[in-house]
């Protein structure tokens, strides 16, 4: 009974807190400005669907993929162990689902075990790769632990590691929990779990139990199971509510995040209707721009609250792999870009303003709503635009290629976040580099970039010969 | 002699009553690239030899205001647009075929928002439909023959706009040896010229794009770039002098292969 009572207060603490997290994400994300991705329900699904479950875009890279697929499947079929456990754990039964599943449940086991098993080793090689092999896209100055301030997630690596512990963790306490159960009910002591006959088939487990692991005494089994039992419980909680501020919240939010993929084709940057409005006043003196109140503040993006609230769901999205840096032309010859930097920038832009709780006014600028908080007012004094997080020298060297937006696994739009900032900077500093000052006036002046006479265009169809067949036989 | 071409414009077709069934869009590179307008004329020969009803929109036409907006410069690119669509709608254009990605894209893509609506073909696309209805005609030998060809995929076309196969068709109904650099298709490493790095220095760093890609280029040994894109013809040939294979390595646009081996 006490155990019952226990569970329930740990399991409604993990559930509140977690509710509690996600709330702040989405008033984070909230912070975005309105964008319609209520259109073509049928083809998000059918996204959502393909990459986020089907992992399809994972499949570009297939050994990561194929280690990532374990790890995957397991925690989909584990959950389904996770569940009996929540309801073991609150009416006080044991192995519930066993009791009434039969061979189902020894198919669930035998899985489980097998899974459990494939994970630990599948986790070891993903620690090898990131720690001995120092895989190169995991290499970046986005993800130097030295290069933060507070603010900032500077702890890619560890974060990676943490993940990957815990996953190697929980599925011991598993196997503590299977192999201690085995042998309980082998020494006919049962009793101690309630149930006299133990369901289920343990192909790994009863290995270890054959070995009498964990001794003879009924006792110490007993305490060892429920260790595992508690330790595998506990854990998953643990984790639950440590998705919110790491990388491996993509396992929740890779789901929202390609329903709401951008599902234009990729070289479609869209027109905005404020800048539109000043187009139209200036084909026409008399026309009077019409303004939205809920429309954008500014031409571009200068801070978080300028970009659409799915560029900053795409920031908690990311999973921080590195696959789009690594495809980046511009990174990949030693620009100063990295993909991976500005969607991680974004985020840690929202996380500042989040614990400073600073709030837009009326101009859509971070300002602090709390001057009691220290740091606050120099928070607020940051933008996502500016030397704290993105400079002009990466946005500048993004050529709009796509190859990062093709590389990701979790359709996260990278050059859209790169062009809005390019319009700021651009439309309301004039800051520019100055061929691009030339081709502008080229453009206003000749109708072409370059600076050649708009009377000259049709020169090049003065003088083309028609193909003559016999000719073309006679070369 | 032989006989010369005479390029239909659009106002002249209108004013004489004819409405040209597709609107060839040159581009700017099209127009005033020395290099790019011999692919211009390439194409206009086989658009002639096919007996293609079509015009241009000569003095009429003007930058798309793709590298003004992917510089960030979407006022001047709205500017551009708007323009181009007033001329556009008042000759009732239904079908634009171009050979740049870029027109190609924005056209395409981005004038819809803006009140422009027309059916928008890449000449890559345009070409293969030609071959594959008999339209066009490759002779079976040819300067082609048993020449290594890679193609190298223009972002514009491929990743932003999905087309990797057609400019691919095209050249297999050549008598040649194709081959496909390591990174190609979704993978294609892009030139170093989109999103207006055309028309500025790149950034500081270890190394320029287009040599980048060049090693690619060189690991197939092949003897010929294909391109479909006049800024991937520009890095691409810019490229090839940078490795001083320019004796070795031909840069050729897909019009030109064509044009250089159909049966008129």
């Amino acid at each position: 009974m006490i155990s019952q009572i226990l569970f329930l207060l740990v399991t409604a603490a993990a559930a509140g807190l977690f509710a509690f997290q996600l709330r702040k994400v989405r008033q984070n994300i909230q912070l975005g400005r309105p964008l319609d991705r209520s259109d073509q329900p049928g083809e998000r699904w059918k996204t959502m669907a393909l990459v986020a479950f089907g992992q399809q875009k994972m499949f570009k890279r297939f050994t990561p993929a194929f280690l990532h697929a374990i790890v995957y499947v397991s925690f989909l079929v584990i959950n389904i162990e996770v569940l009996e456990i929540v309801i073991d754990g609150i009416f006080g039964s044991h192995r519930i689902l066993g009791q009434f599943s039969g061979p189902l449940y020894d198919v669930l086991m035998v899985v489980n075990e097998w899974l459990a098993l494939l994970v630990i080793v599948a986790c070891v090689i993903f620690m090898i790769r990131r720690n001995i092999l120092k895989v190169k896209r995991f290499d970046g100055v986005e993800m130097e632990e030295s290069k933060g301030t507070i603010t900032r997630r500077n702890y890619s690596h560890l974060d990676a590691n943490i993940i990957l512990v815990t996953e190697i963790v929980l599925m011991a306490a598993l196997f503590a929990f299977n192999v201690a159960d085995i042998q309980l009910h082998a020494l006919g002591a049962g009793a101690l779990q309630s149930i006299d006959n133990l369901p289920g088939t343990f192909p790994v487990s009863s290995i270890f139990a054959d070995m009498q692991l964990f001794g003879t005494n009924p006792h110490t089994l007993h305490l060892i199971e429920r260790i595992g039992w508690w330790g595998h419980i506990v854990g998953i909680f643990l984790f639950l509510n440590y998705l919110p501020i790491s990388k491996h919240f993509h396992i929740i939010m890779a789901f929202p995040n390609t329903y709401f993929s951008k599902l234009e084709p990729k070289g479609e940057l869209d027109s905005p209707k404020n800048i539109h409005e000043e187009v139209k006043a200036a084909f026409d003196f008399n026309y009077q721009p019409v303004e939205d109140p809920n429309g954008p503040k500014r031409f571009g993006a200068k801070d978080i609250t300028d970009l659409t609230w799915k560029s900053l769901m795409d920031a908690y999205t990311c999973t921080e792999c590195g696959r789009c840096t690594s495809v980046c032309p511009a990174n990949t010859t030693g620009k100063k870009l990295s993909p991976r930097k500005i969607v991680m920038d974004v985020r840690d832009r929202m996380e500042e303003a989040s614990k400073y709780k600073l709030v837009p006014n009326e101009e859509g600028l971070l300002v602090p709503s709390d001057d009691s908080i220290e740091g606050a007012a120099e928070a607020a004094q940051h933008t996502l635009l500016g030397e704290h997080y993105i400079t002009n020298e990466e946005l500048l060297a993004c050529t709009t290629c796509n190859a990062c937006t093709e590389a990701c696994p979790v359709n996260i739009d990278q050059v859209t976040i790169i062009t809005e900032m390019r319009r700021y900077l651009i439309m309301e500093e004039s800051s520019m580099p100055e061929e691009w000052g030339i081709m502008t006036q080229n453009i206003e002046n000749n109708g072409a970039p370059w600076a050649m006479p708009a009377a000259d265009r049709f020169n090049w169809a003065m003088d083309i010969d028609k193909i003559e067949s016999n000719e073309k036989v006679s070369e | 002699m032989s006989e010369k071409i005479q390029v239909p414009v659009m106002a002249d077709k209108v004013a004489a009553g004819q409405n040209p069934e597709y609107l060839f869009w040159v581009g700017c590179a099209g127009s005033f690239d020395s290099r790019y307008q011999r692919v211009t004329q390439a194409f206009v020969q086989i658009l002639d030899a096919v007996g293609i009803d079509y015009a241009v929109l000569g003095p009429e036409e003007t930058c798309t205001g793709d590298p003004a907006k992917r510089s960030g410069n979407e006022f001047l690119f709205q500017m551009q647009a708007i323009q181009n669509i007033e001329v556009m709608n008042m000759y009732e254009v239904k079908k634009i075929i171009t050979a740049c990605p870029h027109c190609f894209n924005t056209i395409k893509n981005e004038y819809p928002a803006l009140g422009g609506n027309y059916e928008v073909i890449h000449h890559s696309s345009f070409l293969q439909e030609l071959i594959d209805s008999g339209k066009v005609k490759m002779s079976g030998g040819g300067e082609f023959k048993g020449k290594k060809i890679t193609y190298h995929d223009s972002c514009y076309l491929g990743r932003a706009n999905n087309i990797y196969e057609a400019p691919r068709k095209v050249l297999e109904a050549l008598d040649a040896d194709l081959a496909e650099m390591k990174r190609c298709r979704t993978k294609g490493l892009c030139c170093g010229a989109g999103g207006a790095q055309m028309f500025k220095e790149a950034e500081k760093g270890k190394k320029e794009v287009n040599i980048e890609r060049m090693d690619d280029v060189l690991e197939t040994k092949a003897q010929i770039v294909a391109a479909a894109c006049p800024f991937c013809m520009t890095m691409l040939s810019d490229g090839v002098k940078h490795a001083e294979k320019e004796t070795e390595i031909e840069v050729l646009d897909l019009a030109e292969i064509v044009a250089k081996n159909m049966d008129a």
